[in-house]
């Protein structure tokens, strides 16, 4: 029997499938649950990075000593589309700076500091009155606008992804709700308090990506998640949401893993979700163009959760963009006497940070603060003995074993053709790995050399053109120098012969009239 | 017998007007390895192989007249990239020609720069803009750090740098375990 992948793209969600490998982790999720979300207070000093996501900084839109109001766009960049950012509170830019950012690097990036003037007056917004009215292209003109990216952690530029699934024309949009990491619980928060503000941003983002029905994918151990969500789709009226819920291993939430639970289709090598005729956005970054439209308001906040056995009260913040992290961690009780590795993101794809004056950036979902006893002693590292335990966990099918060999072989055309592009670095096999070798790591940093290598090739061939439109222009003026030289040698000559025929007809004239001898 | 050799001879004839009219279609203008030799080599053009500049380095290699190991800007990769294209065995970079370093681009004092154009006609990829008797400045993203343009300048206003890393063009160092897996 034949299958028609895209009947079944449209079917998804109806029948649950598997993806391959994953693991089943301890959650840890419930220590950081137990209050609700709470606000955390006005800083002293806003420090906003320009560079909160991949590409080159963002140009800084503001000078200093200009007074900005909340809401304000401070900074704008081209990458993938426009984008912006934008101030934090209201107050007084002290300085465009170089301060530690959160960045794996551990390098210090421009940052815009803001002193809040301590009003938070908000710009004058300017919300959508009636979004139902509002066409599509409105819509996503707005949420471009607005500075959304992905805040599940990949900060994709979302005005981007909405545009490319508008022209490329989706059936089905994904709210990815199964946050599979352990520790981290700032979307199963979110989904219990404002289930209303989600399922407002999936109307909004259903319309103005054209897709005809929306799933909300959950994990099965968020257990009030479920009901709180249903009653917010009942109470919408809406009739093309569904709450579908997945079996929590380990990474299901990403993208193409939540994709293939769902439908049961792999999303091709390279390849995005729109080839399926899907659109997979965060609840959180749905939340986000709920605000951006009906209220006018670009992305200034975000929820943090901060935990952990090594911080004292761990909980669920909504910290705005460019609050030092030593901000939250203080609110949440401080560090416990045996704090000792602090780290942005989770246990598994987070990286560690060196100082907690870091900001909070738009890709900072978790604040994980380890205490001695959980971080494992560091083993050391032993040959590779080929079990195939990492080719067996991991979910994007690839075989981490050959990758590691060609990669410390530095054999590039190997690597690529093990598919190293579609590694999600979740860590899997790392974790399982006998050896102890820090497999992610290395394709981290084969990933690196990669792109490496490509700015080199691009990099080549620009001056290779350059060269040679250069060689052309010199050899085409060499040639134009000769032939100059040439005209005018023939010109000369020219004129001599003209001025010899002139002398000449003089001489007959003055033989003809001189009297004869 | 008469009808076998009449035929073998028309075939044979066809078969030669055939091959004969596809030289003339299929003809390839330059030489397919030097290009590829070009391709493997770095573009710095910076003429430290004693040829001027890349191609002609390529050229160069594709007659037998020179070595695989006298671009420093390729170093050791770029060796090994020559050697398995080529079928020859690697060799160590020939410090006649240099040596191998980490990429720098050509950054002029402004304020010292007097504007008489010697860089600018100096520069193998045109990265430098200015006229004369005014400021000449360098576009940092064409520069391909060949020094070239230092030996001109009669006020020594140009000076190498490397290339910084920022958080922009950082990437993932290799992990610093020594195990070979």
């Amino acid at each position: 029997m034949k299958i028609d992948p895209l009947s079944q793209a449209r079917s998804a969600g109806q029948q649950l499938h598997h993806f391959h490998g994953g693991l089943r982790l301890r959650h840890n999720k419930k220590i950081s649950c137990q209050t609700p979300i709470e606000k955390t207070p006005l800083a002293t000093r806003y420090y906003v990075p320009l560079l909160q996501h991949s590409g080159r900084e963002a140009d800084a839109t503001v000078s200093q000593g200009q007074k900005v109001l909340k809401g304000e766009q401070i900074g704008c960049f081209e990458h993938l589309g426009r984008g912006c950012i934008h101030a934090p509170t209201s107050g007084t830019v002290t300085a465009i700076a170089r301060h530690p950012i959160s960045h794996p690097s551990g390098a210090d990036g421009r940052c815009v500091v803001i002193k809040p003037d301590g009003l938070d007056q908000w710009k004058e917004l300017e919300p959508i009155d009636d979004w139902e009215q509002a066409s599509p292209a409105e819509l996503r003109q707005v949420i471009g606008s607005a500075g959304i990216v992905g805040l599940g952690g990949a900060v994709f530029p979302t005005g981007f992804k909405v545009n490319q699934a508008s022209e490329r024309g989706i059936h089905t949009l994904v709210l990815n709700g199964s946050e599979c990491e352990p520790y981290i619980s700032c979307d199963e928060m979110l989904m219990r308090e404002q289930p209303g503000s989600i399922v407002l941003g999936a109307r909004i983002l259903q319309k103005a990506v054209g897709a005809s029905r929306t799933i909300i994918a959950i994990e099965d151990q968020m257990g009030v998640v479920n009901a709180a969500l249903f009653r917010a789709v009942e109470k919408s009226g809406a009739e093309t949401i569904d709450i579908v819920k997945v079996t929590t291993i380990y990474p299901e939430g990403g993208e193409k893993q939540l994709i293939k639970v769902l439908t049961g289709l792999e999303v091709p090598s390279g390849g995005r979700p729109t080839d399926l005729g899907l659109l997979c956005q965060n609840v959180a970054t749905a939340t986000a163009v709920a605000r951006a439209v009906t209220e006018g308001k670009p992305l200034i906040e975000r929820i943090v959760t901060v935990t952990g056995n090594g911080v004292r009260k761990p909980r669920n913040l909504l910290a705005q963009i460019g609050t030092p992290i030593s901000n939250l961690v203080d609110q949440c009780g401080g560090y416990a006497s045996d704090a000792a590795r602090l780290v942005l993101g989770g246990p598994m794809m987070g990286y560690a940070l060196s100082t907690d004056s870091n900001p909070v950036i738009k890709a900072a979902n978790c604040i994980l603060v380890l205490s001695e006893d959980d971080i494992r002693p560091p083993q050391p590292e032993m040959p590779c003995i080929r079990c195939g335990e990492c080719a067996r966990v991991c979910p994007s099918i690839l075989l981490p074993q050959e990758l590691n060999r060609a990669i410390r072989n530095g054999l590039w055309d190997d690597v690529m053709e093990l598919g190293l592009a579609d590694c999600i670095e979740c860590g899997c096999c790392d974790f399982v790995c006998p050896s102890h070798i820090p497999l992610v790591d290395w394709f981290r940093f084969g990933k690196s050399e990669l792109h490496l290598l490509d700015q080199e090739r691009v990099r080549a061939e620009a001056a290779r053109q350059r060269f040679e439109a250069r060689e052309a222009r010199l050899e085409r003026l060499k040639r134009e120098r000769k032939k100059r030289i040439e005209d005018k040698k023939l010109a000369l000559q020219e004129n001599s012969s003209k001025q010899q025929k002139i002398a000449a007809a003089i001489e007959r004239v003055r033989s003809r009239k001189s009297p004869k001898p | 017998m008469i009808t076998a050799i009449i035929l073998i001879t028309l075939l044979g004839s066809l078969f030669g007007l055939g091959l004969g009219w596809a030289a003339g279609k299929f003809r390839v203008d330059s030489d397919p390895v030097v290009d590829q030799i070009d391709a493997v080599l770095p573009q710095t053009q910076c003429g430290q192989c004693n040829f001027p500049g890349c191609r002609p380095y390529a050229e160069a290699i594709a007659a037998g007249e020179a070595d695989i190991n006298q671009c420093p800007p390729g170093g050791e990769a770029g060796i090994q990239a020559l050697a398995d294209l080529l079928g020859l065995e690697a060799k160590p970079l020939n410090p006649e020609n240099g040596e191998e370093k980490p990429r720098t681009v050509a950054v002029i004092d402004e304020a010292v720069c007097i504007g008489c154009t010697l860089c600018i006609q100096a520069c193998p990829v045109d990265a430098i803009v200015g006229a004369a008797k005014l400021m000449h400045t360098v576009i940092e993203a064409e520069c391909t750090g060949c020094d070239l343009c230092l030996p001109p300048c009669p006020v020594d206003c140009i000076e190498m740098v490397p290339v910084t890393t920022e958080t922009g063009t950082w990437s993932w160092p290799r992990p610093a375990t020594g195990e070979a897996g």
